[in-house]
């Protein structure tokens, strides 16, 4: 599978490159997304069970490599309170913000808790390359 | 994206006989609250489902859910899901055909027909009208706009959509006034603030809860609610609010100005009667009704609190409760002659926190009135009764419901009373012979909310129920408020006198796997479990694994297999994974190791260099003797640690944390022991050790406790002659106990084995998040003195072993990860959307 029209060859997330630290982009809204693939970092950016936090054009996003293989994208912000949600914990069925222990579901980002839901975004790997739709 | 609670899942249909074929009387019910969804029980329950065509009408598009616990739901205690009482599900399977989020606007008692919101016209043979109440919003100016709705940031607490708009937008903001200082004014004021917003209750009245409390009372109360930290303003009215897209705060009659970004209105309900004046049914504060609930219209009924009945209106549920039995009654004919009287509320609540019963009056009306109180205005109790000629006319109990029982039904049955008045409110008998459940008369009423007795329990479980939940379930106790659970617990566990089946799912170490923990323990040994991911692979239903349980599952790993475990970082929260705790901002707290609370000039220099060079906004002083940096960068974390040359002082982990001292006999004239070299000690040895909880220690060199060791999950206390008590289960958090004396010891020796043997008892045995002041009330500390001074399971070298093993195992988790990092990106930051520091600089 080729990706026809990927804009970015080059990761466009500052901390996938040598020294600049994420912090330095400007904060980005979960915006409904055009569906524009990107290039953010390579797979092994992300170790296995955990999320690291990457910036898709100009959205900040969390990508998760789950155990099972399977990846996963959402907002990078929490929706409660702006919780860092690539320090989260996750399993098959949610993600669980570090903050206030609200779970969000893969399957189409709502909370288990009835409140507001997490903006989740395709994601894929491509010759090592992790590449998110916003 | 707004779910409906208690939805039906895709696909269920509900099936409706061929009208003109159906003979059974057609019954609407207008009004789907917990009036209304209970009357159809108490109908389906007496065959009325063959007698009636059941159509409900309801407002809300939900199910049919427990409107109480919307308080614990907007307090985050409670999941939305777990308090719907009926979902569409279950109408469905009963043949009741519900017409969620359709409004009646119209009936036409002629006819006898409801016309709804849809266009729909229904007609009916008995209709039954269970509206409820409305949030009253006192005129204010500015409280509406154009259009009549509420100024957006402004909120009414009566439905599950108003309870997640502010749940919502708690997330949002930061300073709330909650109108009105009654039941729900109280309850959301405390919700909000522990979402962490700053809260101001505004009340109109002298003092709060003034519907059911005495003017001393609501004093006392109101010193209970302000120690939560929510300011109160009484005796004074808002007039405007102010903001024009949105709320920015409320101006007071006496001209103040309080700022807020969320504006509760729990000013008092009125009950929905528009309907019922608009079909010229008679209405005066409510619908009016006989002692059959029937209104002036022979084949029109009202319940619950829209509802008025011999010049009473009830906001409780108990009396809607005692409507839609007597009505199911009358109307399936299983006694038609059925009556209600007029409830007797006896009112047991739990309103921010503070435990309140009231029944009656709460202030003596007659010359020879007998009235007797009780106030602790310091512990935040004040108790009351008034008795009438030998009997028992009212009862206020604020702060300790204890007698609660006995009054109510001394005050329901007119039983007689002790010549010792007294007795009424306080066991003399120094509470050691609290009345047992086992004294407890059969009638006497358990479950307010669904008039459960003692008897209908223990009926229960001579009838088979095996738990408490089947209990619960079969007669509804504890399934209102909530408040009366640990009794209705007790008074189960006595009646099936050691035959209960425990809930298995309550005995579970983590959620995740069903095994409680010396099953988890032994089959994690059995088959060489030593990565959380292979604890799940192994014995989790499926081979999932569970965000929620991984946490607890290292922590029982790690102390398992020591220096064998196999760490995989996911399996750890944030904090651990970066050995610093998280703040709202997403930054991180530094807090290095100070053992026993001593430190030196060069190591406070070291200290003062790095908050410099790292530009840390706050440097601060800990409740643990020691200094904590926050607000620091993740990625600048390892060079910081790097720099500071001090090992972690694990202020973030479920571990052992702290040893705190005082001074002793080095310094200090009264000192008996050397408490704070024992302290550091302490602190040496068992640094780091991993633990189902936080735990904290502390020693002091005489019974004057400076460093509060009386209240630690270890404490210890020189009392001369070189000898020492140690203390285990105390607490001064969120609970306050003192530690039980576990033993007096001849040596500072003897204390560190003793404490590393307690601890590691504690470890093996504790549920996950069990701090030591549960779990020593919960195993005895009897049977912990025999286990840990007799070795009574001969399990001492054991326990001393495990605890060595760890001890070994341990290294200085700062040292290790700030040379390399543990996995890639460990330190990298995870983009917070707020600006960082978020947190003032001071
Ligand atoms: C920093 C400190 C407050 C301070 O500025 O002094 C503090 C800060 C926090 N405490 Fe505490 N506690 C601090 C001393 C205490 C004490 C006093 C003590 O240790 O002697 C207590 C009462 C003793 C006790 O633990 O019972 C205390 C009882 C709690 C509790 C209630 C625990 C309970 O079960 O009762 C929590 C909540 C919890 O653990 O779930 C808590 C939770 C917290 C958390 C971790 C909240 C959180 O989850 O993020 C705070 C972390 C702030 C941070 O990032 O650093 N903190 N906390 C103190 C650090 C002490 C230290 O040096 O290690
Ligand atoms: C946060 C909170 C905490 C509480 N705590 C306690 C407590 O601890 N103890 C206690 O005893 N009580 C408590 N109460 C009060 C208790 O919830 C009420 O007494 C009880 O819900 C009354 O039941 P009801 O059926 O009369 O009214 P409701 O439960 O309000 O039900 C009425 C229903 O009718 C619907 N409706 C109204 N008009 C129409 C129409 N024209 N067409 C269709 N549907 C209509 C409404 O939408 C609503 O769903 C509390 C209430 C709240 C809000
Ligand atoms: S506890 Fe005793 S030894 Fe310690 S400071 Fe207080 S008085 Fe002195
Ligand atoms: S910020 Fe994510 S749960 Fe609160």
């Amino acid at each position: 599978m080729s990706a026809p029209h990927l804009e970015a060859a080059r990761p466009t997330t500052p901390g996938t490159e040598l020294g600049t630290p994420a912090t330095e982009t400007p904060p980005g809204t979960a915006a409904p997304g055009t569906g524009t693939p990107h290039v953010v970092g390579r797979v092994d950016d992300v170790p296995p069970g955990e999320g690291r936090a990457f910036v898709a054009g100009d959205v900040q996003v969390a990508v998760f490599r789950l155990r099972d293989g399977s990846l996963h994208a959402t907002q990078a912000a929490c929706p409660h309170a702006g919780g860092p949600l690539a320090d989260g914990q996750t399993d098959v069925d949610v993600l669980v913000c570090p903050l206030h222990l609200f779970a969000y579901r893969w399957a189409d980002g709502a909370a288990t808790s009835g409140a507001a839901p997490v903006r989740v975004y395709p994601v894929r790997e491509e010759d090592g390359l992790l590449v998110v739709s916003v | 994206m707004t779910s409906i609670l208690g939805g039906r899942l895709g696909g269920a249909t509900t099936l409706h006989l061929d009208d003109a074929l159906d003979t059974r009387s057609r019954l609407v019910v207008v009004g789907n609250g917990m009036a209304g969804a209970r009357f159809v029980e108490e109908v389906l329950e007496r065959g009325g489902g063959e007698q009636f065509r059941i159509t409900v009408f309801g407002d809300e598009p939900h199910g049919n859910y427990n409107r109480i616990m919307l308080s614990p739901v907007l307090a985050g205690e409670s999941h939305e899901d777990e308090i719907v009482l009926n979902s569409h599900e279950w109408y469905a399977d009963n043949g009741v055909d519900l017409r969620a989020g359709v409004r009646v606007e119209r009936i036409d008692t002629a006819a006898k027909q409801v016309h709804a919101a849809d266009g729909s016209v229904t007609g009916y043979d008995h209709l039954v009208l269970a509206t409820g109440s409305y949030s009253f919003v006192p005129p204010m100016t500015g409280v509406r706009t154009d259009d009549g709705s509420l100024l957006p940031g402004v909120y009414g607490f009566r439905t599950i959509d108003e309870t997640r708009a502010m749940l919502e937008a708690t997330g949002r903001c930061t300073r709330a006034v909650v109108m009105g200082g009654g039941l729900l004014g109280l309850e959301a004021a405390r919700a909000l603030q522990g979402h962490g917003l700053q809260v101001e209750l505004v009340h109109a009245m002298p003092w709060l809860m003034n519907a059911q409390l005495d003017a001393e009372a609501g004093a006392i109360l109101k010193r209970s609610v302000e120690s939560l930290g929510i300011t109160v303003h009484l005796d004074v009215l808002a007039t405007e609010v102010l903001g024009t897209e949105h709320v920015q705060g409320v101006l007071l009659k006496d001209g103040r100005r309080l700022d807020c970004d969320l504006l509760v209105v729990a000013a008092g309900v009125r009950p929905h009667t528009d309907l019922a004046v608009r079909s010229g049914l008679e209405v005066q504060r409510g619908i009016v009704v006989d002692d059959q609930l029937r209104t002036e219209d022979p084949d029109v009924y009202a319940i619950g609190e829209c509802a008025q009945h011999r010049d009473q209106v009830y906001g409780l549920v108990a009396p809607a409760w005692e409507h839609a039995t007597v009505l199911a009654d009358v109307l399936t004919g299983t006694d038609p002659d059925a009556e209600y009287h007029g409830s007797r509320t006896a009112t047991k609540l739990k309103v921010a926190g503070v435990d309140v019963a009231v029944m009656g009056v709460n202030t003596p009306e007659r010359d020879d009135d007998e009235f007797l109180v009780i106030s602790e205005p310091r512990r935040g109790v004040h108790l009351s009764v008034v008795i009438r000629d030998d009997r028992l006319v009212g009862a206020t109990l604020l702060g300790d419901t204890r007698k609660v029982a006995f009054l109510t039904q001394a005050f329901d049955r007119g039983a007689p009373l002790p010549e010792e008045r007294i007795r009424l409110l306080v066991d003399l008998s120094d509470g050691v012979e609290e009345v047992g459940v086992a004294e407890m008369p059969a009638d006497s009423q358990v479950c307010n909310c669904n008039g459960v007795t003692k008897g209908d329990l223990c009926g229960a479980v001579s009838g088979g129920c095996a738990t408490v939940g089947e209990v619960m379930d079969r007669t509804r106790a504890g399934k209102g408020c909530g408040s009366c659970k640990s009794l209705v617990k007790q008074i189960v566990e006595w009646a099936a006198d050691g035959e209960l089946t425990e809930d298995p799912a309550a005995s579970w170490y983590v959620p995740g796997i069903p095994m409680p923990k010396p099953e988890l323990i032994r089959a994690i040994r059995e088959h060489d479990l030593r990565s959380v991911s292979a604890v799940f692979a192994t014995l989790a239903p499926d081979g999932k694994d569970d965000a929620k349980s991984k946490m607890g599952l290292t922590s029982l790993l790690k102390m398992i297999w020591g220096h064998d475990f196999v760490p995989e970082k996911d399996g750890e929260f944030i904090n651990d994974r970066v050995h610093a705790n998280i703040q709202r901002d997403g930054t991180f707290s530094v807090v290095p190791q100070m053992k026993g609370g001593v430190t030196t000039p060069a190591q406070l220099r070291r200290i003062a260099d790095v908050a410099e060079k790292y530009e840390v906004p706050m440097v601060k002083v800990t409740g643990g003797q020691r200094i904590d940096l926050l607000g620091v960068r993740k990625e600048d974390l390892p060079a910081m640690w790097s720099d500071l040359g001090m090992p972690s002082g694990y202020a973030y982990g479920k571990s052992f944390r702290t040893v705190k001292t005082c001074v002793g006999s080095d310094f200090c004239r009264f000192g008996l022991g050397d408490s704070t070299q024992l302290g550091i000690d302490l602190e040496t040895r068992f640094q780091g050790i991993e633990s189902p909880a936080k735990m904290k220690l502390a020693v002091v060199g005489c019974p004057r406790n400076c460093a509060e060791a009386y209240v630690k999950d270890v404490g210890v206390v020189a009392v001369g002659n070189g000898r020492w008590e140690v203390y285990v289960g105390g607490a001064a958090g969120a609970t306050i106990r003192k530690g039980d004396l576990l033993a007096t010891v001849g040596s500072p020796d003897e204390v560190m084995t003793l404490a590393g043997r307690f601890m590691q008892y504690y470890r093996e045995n504790a549920n996950w998040l069990e701090r030591t002041y549960d779990f020593v009330p919960r195993i005895g500390l009897e049977k912990i003195k025999a286990v840990l001074l007799e070795d009574s399971e001969g399990i001492c070298a054991d326990l001393d072993a495990g605890m060595q093993q760890s001890i070994d195992a341990y290294t200085d988790p700062w040292g290790q990860d700030a040379g390399e990092p543990a996995t890639p990106g460990q330190f990298r930051s995870a983009l917070p959307l707020v600006a960082l520091p978020q947190v003032p600089v001071r």
